[in-house]
């Protein structure tokens, strides 16, 4: 239990608790879309960014995060070259990015760089400068999110709608893009580069079940989101697990308790 | 092609030789017409005429390769005034898991700024309680969207578009996938506020049945493979017309107070 009350735990229980917000977040935008593969996508050429990033020396959210958005917008343009097969360019991004990775790790060689954790996260070296990026990071989200909520609405719901009304679609893309490509970059740290899309895809997944409107989706996507981070990193903490697994783990189990509940509760009704 | 030439009424929809092609083939040539105030006008094609291309030109989603679009008079390039525009899209875009309550999509037809979080003031909600009331959908207004048949999820949409009192509505297929029934008092409905609101249309449909009784046996003008029937709601001798309902909340009691008569 000691570790529990360690800095070090700490600081990765407060960083969690950021991406547990931000992440489900953005998350219920993308799966209402059907663009849920983007997060993954997205990590994949962030995690070359990270990588980067220790190569030269410093910055590893920064080059994650230019290396995300970089990939958002060469989706966009390989999207319009192919139209109809648009998910052919989140495949040749996502194998771009880990091609570039996995060479990164090979120049990082002698600085002892440990492709597992970029992989699969690294929490517990969050430093107090990772925490004050996720707190802004966390903290633009929200205000643009708030912000933007009735825009993002009627382009998640009704796109052509949306444009009729005279909303700049494109420029809510891009936002959408960018915000994402925001949250990823500093999720990598915690849950780890390939774990990343859980965070995103499957609080909506649960809330997809539960939600009877909008509204409810999107506080329903930050709670499960929350629980998770804190149950995961408590279990991981005190049986000595891999934090980022260890959350994907409890979402599921979350996932599961949802359907199997739901199962129950229709038949009795 | 020119539609009635009196200068009461204004151009609503202008389209001025405007040609578009997709991928080296011309999808349509030349086509011009004109939309006035208070107009009916069914655009009807096969699948494949281009119709859904024609209406996405007009409302600035695609740009034409040639040729010039005005709305209310003004270039779509310059024109602002969206909230004027009410848009019923086709219904077999709607994904039925969406969590989204009838409440929440007809607030969405609300343009113009939001408050943080999404919120909405005392007359939005006012707003919204008479487009579902004119609707007659009022009773499922705390429903998910998904859940409701298909007739009703029309009428929702016809209520978003409704929401801001549009000068000019535009529906996109609005019947595919609905029983006859359904789509019988849809269009007693469309027809009615076309005869007693100061509304033009706008509607692209591949099934002429419906509106054929409405809009005349023959095409006003045809342009390719694009036919365009027009009715003007009266006669142009009496356009100075002062009774015309211009509140959404007594559209249900005047239609059913005329059904009565």
């Amino acid at each position: 239990m000691d570790i529990i009350m360690s800095g070090f735990f700490q600081r990765a229980l407060i960083g969690g608790m950021l991406i547990g917000i931000t992440a489900p977040l953005m998350g219920i935008f993308l799966v209402l879309r059907r663009l849920s593969m983007i997060g993954d996508t997205l990590s994949h050429a962030a995690i070359a960014g990270v990588a980067l990033g220790f190569v030269i020396g410093d910055f590893p959210i920064l080059f994650g995060l230019i290396f995300a958005l970089l990939a958002s917008f060469a989706i966009e343009k390989l999207r319009k070259s192919y139209k109809s097969y648009a998910e052919l360019s989140l495949a040749i991004i996502m194998s771009g990015g880990i091609a570039l990775a996995s060479i990164f790790f090979t120049l990082g060689r002698d600085l002892s760089m440990d492709a597992n954790s970029f992989l699969f996260g690294f929490i517990y070296t969050l430093t107090p400068i990772d925490l004050w990026t996720m707190l802004g990071v966390t903290v633009a989200v929200l205000l643009i999110v708030g912000k933007h909520l009735h825009g993002l609405f009627l382009i998640t719901f009704d796109e052509e709608a949306a444009s009729v009304s005279g909303m700049p679609v494109s420029y809510y893309n891009i936002l959408i893009s960018v915000l994402t490509a925001l949250v990823i970059s500093i999720s990598i740290k915690i849950v780890g580069g390939l774990l990343v899309s859980a965070l995103l895809t499957i609080p909506a997944a649960c809330s997809l079940l539960l939600a009877k409107s909008f509204k409810q989706s999107i506080m329903i996507v930050v709670l499960v989101g929350e629980v998770a981070v804190i149950c995961g990193l408590l279990i991981a903490g005190v049986w000595n697990l891999a934090a980022g697994g260890t959350i994907v783990l409890v979402l599921i189990a979350f996932l599961l308790l949802i359907l199997l509940g739901r199962n129950i509760f229709s038949r009795i009704a | 092609m020119n539609i009635g030439t009196e200068a009461c009424h204004r151009d609503i929809i202008t389209v001025d030789s405007v040609s578009f092609s997709y991928q080296q083939r011309d999808v349509f040539k030349n086509v011009s017409f004109s939309v006035m105030e208070r107009d009916f006008i069914g655009l009807i094609g096969t699948n494949g005429a281009g119709k859904t291309t024609m209406l996405r030109i007009i409302v600035g989603l695609l740009k034409p390769t040639s040729g010039e679009v005005r709305l209310f008079g003004e270039p779509i390039s310059q024109f602002k005034a969206w909230d004027r525009i009410g848009y019923v899209p086709q219904r077999n875009n709607l994904n039925p898991l969406f969590p989204a309550t009838v409440k929440e999509v007809v607030l969405s037809g609300l343009s113009g700024k939001r408050k943080w979080f999404g919120r909405h003031s005392r007359e939005d909600y006012q707003k919204c309680d008479d487009a579902l009331m004119a609707m007659g959908v009022e009773d499922l207004a705390e429903k998910r969207i998904g859940q409701l048949s298909g007739g009703q999820q029309q009428r929702v949409f016809l209520a978003r578009a409704l929401i801001n009192t549009p000068s000019l509505l535009i529906l996109d297929e609005p019947t595919v996938g609905i029983d006859y029934e359904t789509q019988e008092s849809f269009f007693h409905m469309i027809k009615h506020m076309h005869q007693h609101h100061n509304m033009t249309f706008l509607m692209v449909s591949h099934d002429m049945e419906m509106i054929k009784g409405y809009l005349g046996e023959s095409p006003a003008s045809t342009a390719g493979k694009l036919n365009f029937y027009i009715r003007h709601s009266h006669e142009t001798q009496d356009c100075i017309e002062d009774n015309l309902a211009h509140s959404l909340k007594h559209l249900r009691s005047q239609m059913e107070s005329q059904k009565e008569g």
